[in-house]
């Protein structure tokens, strides 16, 4: 779909994107640029997706009216159950559609970068699967906090990696994985796991979650006899589910986009997360994005109690998005982000991500019309935030 | 550039050292660029630190947060850096990541470095493209020249159109590799030396990464105009006195 959203031929949204790689990546990037796009269209790829999507992660996902949460703020809520995917969130759209990409090109070995370690489990999961060795580089720091994932990794074959440079995070594990990438240039392909990284990462993960509101379109037809939402409401840490979740809707400027950022313990605490606002234009992980940093141009290490939301930039498509103001960027805190969690638990009897939750706690936020469908998707399941949930709320 | 250039004509197998500005000590800056030109260096690449260095190794990561830690800023750099040419004579250049240079305004950079009396810049997230459509204008407006890196999987093609654009030269990474991370170089290596030197390009190379020892500078210095040292010398200046560092320097020059 070609939308003045979407990237450009250079990989431009705007002024932000593009591919701002040293030379030692240019081969394995601009293979993947010259035929990321023929390789998706190709019928065998697709069928390919499509059926694994159907009978593997168990797309399409439901798009649930949620009633109690609805009387609650007087208003119609659907919720999009990327949570119901296999692995737990929607990461794994994107790294079926990767890995399927990573094959055709003759790669053998696949590598990861991963934050919560949700997208190194999704990595690990399809490498299982298409019996491809896997490496993920996570933060030492998140090893020791993310243990359940670790083990999962492992038990599907991956090795896990520390980064132990800089912060020991995300964004040090995704430069560990860059690195190997420059030091593995023949046999290697790159699952990144956001709309984040240089051209065609961003479009490439946004076309591949696409299937989140190509499906909600459709469901929204079944079940309301209309096509379009009146808002979107989705969780932002580099973006990929917000990526899909808006992708379809881009163009009809009548649906509200709402992204949602952490705030951490608030917006000028000096503990956050929330980019649009904290960032300045600036080159990260081969992009040109808005991104927090010093006024030297030194990344600075954000902070959010969801490990998901915690990335220092935001994908160029959402700068871009945020600059045109095509999407409304709020930010939320810890604090209201976990009491929305509950909220939802105690409502609806699902326990959401705490990325997820973000995006629940921005309805507390706004006021709709009676007759508004308003769109929540639900990224992921809470399962992995339990142990935050037990010690925040004493449980 | 004119200095670079210079250099380049010299009848001399040239050795280029690159350290980080900032590190060990935040002020180490002019004593180490000095003490290099006094040990019979050709070239020197001030390393401006960077938070993310994507293409370097562990030792060259290491310093860099380092000196940061200790407060190296781009604004610090050019303080330190403001009389360099009353004392120093060889060229000198700055490789840094493209950000803090951004931040910084690019032509402010540019503009800075030629008012201090800097050659070059390597900035290694630079991409070809970008550079010519957004930046080439600045760079020769100040007289610097900007050094692109190529690997063996760099195509001749591409090759060439670097060549075409640069006038100083053009900066081998020896493997595909991050900085600090090959040990001797092997036959593969050695056939992609040969094979740039045949192109016949209008700019002398210059080889880098993977340079520790004699040996790997003289295979270095076979087929290309020299060499650049980097994570070696890191290494051995977080360990030793700047006043000695002519130890280092001595297994290189003849």
């Amino acid at each position: 779909m070609s939308s003045k959203y979407n990237a450009d031929e250079k990989g431009f949204y705007g002024e932000f994107g593009g591919a701002f790689i040293p030379e030692m990546l240019y081969p394995n990037v601009e293979e993947l640029r010259l035929k990321y796009l023929e390789i998706s269209e190709e019928k065998s790829f697709k069928e390919e997706f499509q059926s694994l999507l159907r009978e593997y992660v168990g797309r399409p996902t439901p798009l649930y009216f949620a009633k109690r949460l609805s009387q609650k703020h007087n208003t119609k809520i659907y919720l999009k159950r990327e949570d119901l995917c296999h692995t737990g969130a929607h990461k794994i759209n994107n790294t079926i559609g990767q890995i399927l990409v990573a094959k055709r090109l003759g790669k053998h070995r696949i590598i990861a970068e991963t934050g919560a370690g949700q997208h190194g489990v999704a990595t690990a999961t399809v490498c299982a699967l298409m019996g491809l060795k896997c490496i993920v580089y996570m933060g030492e720091i998140d090893i020791e906090r993310q243990a359940p994932n670790v083990a999962r990794m492992k038990m599907l074959g991956a090795e896990v990696r520390p980064a132990t440079s800089g912060s020991k995070t995300l964004k040090d594990a995704t430069n560990e994985a860059i690195r190997d990438w420059i030091n593995n240039p023949e046999d290697t392909f790159y699952i990144i796991g956001s709309v984040v990284g240089p051209h065609p990462y961003p479009d490439m993960v946004a076309r591949f979650q696409s299937v989140i509101s190509e499906e909600i379109k459709l469901q929204l037809e079944e079940i309301e006899n209309r096509k379009n939402p009146d808002y979107v409401i989705a969780c932002v840490g580099g973006g990929s589910n917000a990526a899909g979740a808006f992708y379809h809707f881009l163009d009809d400027e009548n649906v509200n986009l709402i992204a949602v950022e952490a705030a951490g313990k608030g917006v000028n605490s000096g503990e956050s997360a929330a980019t649009s606002l904290l960032g300045k234009t600036g080159v990260i992980h081969g992009s040109k994005t808005l991104l927090m940093q010093t006024n030297d141009g030194q990344i600075t290490e954000p902070y959010s109690i969801s490990a998901g939301l915690d990335y220092p930039g935001i994908g160029p498509m959402h700068a871009n998005l945020f600059q045109t103001k095509r999407a409304e960027f709020l930010s939320i805190t810890d604090d209201e982000a976990m009491e929305a969690g509950l909220e939802l638990a105690k409502l609806e009897g699902i326990i959401p991500a705490i990325e997820s939750a973000h995006a629940f706690a921005v309805l507390n936020h706004k006021t709709f019309n009676p007759d508004d469908i308003v769109i929540v998707n639900l990224s992921g399941r809470g399962d992995k935030d339990l142990t935050t949930y037990i010690n925040y709320f004493k449980i | 550039m004119k200095r670079i250039q210079d250099k380049l004509q010299e009848n001399k197998k040239l050795l280029s050292i690159y350290f980080t500005a900032g590190f060990p000590n935040l002020n180490d800056t002019k004593n180490i660029i000095e003490n290099l030109e006094k040990s019979g260096v050709d070239m020197i690449e001030i390393g401006l630190p960077f938070s993310d260095p994507l293409a370097d190794g562990p030792t060259i990561q290491a310093s860099s947060t380092q000196a940061l830690k200790n407060g190296m800023t781009s604004a610090l750099l050019f303080e330190q850096l403001q009389n360099i040419r009353e004392s120093v004579k060889i060229p000198l250049l700055i490789m840094g990541y493209f950000n803090p240079i951004l931040q910084f305004g690019v032509e402010n950079f540019c503009k800075k470095c030629q008012e201090i009396g800097i050659d070059g810049l390597i900035i290694p997230d630079l991409p070809l493209e970008i550079y010519v459509s957004e930046y080439q204008a600045i760079f020769e407006k100040y007289a610097l020249a900007n050094i692109f890196l190529i690997t063996p999987q760099t195509s001749e093609e591409r090759i060439l159109r670097m060549d075409s654009i640069s006038n100083s030269f053009i900066y081998m990474v020896s493997s595909a590799s991050v900085t600090g991370s090959t040990d001797g170089f092997g036959e593969k290596e050695m056939n992609y030396f040969e094979r740039v030197s045949k192109m016949n390009l209008k700019n002398p190379q210059i080889i880098g990464f993977g340079i520790n020892d004699k040996l790997t500078f003289n295979q270095a210095a076979t087929f290309q105009k020299g060499a650049i040292i980097g994570s070696s010398f890191v290494k051995f200046i977080k360990e030793n006195a700047v006043a000695s560092l002519s130890d280092f320097t001595r297994n290189f020059i003849n």
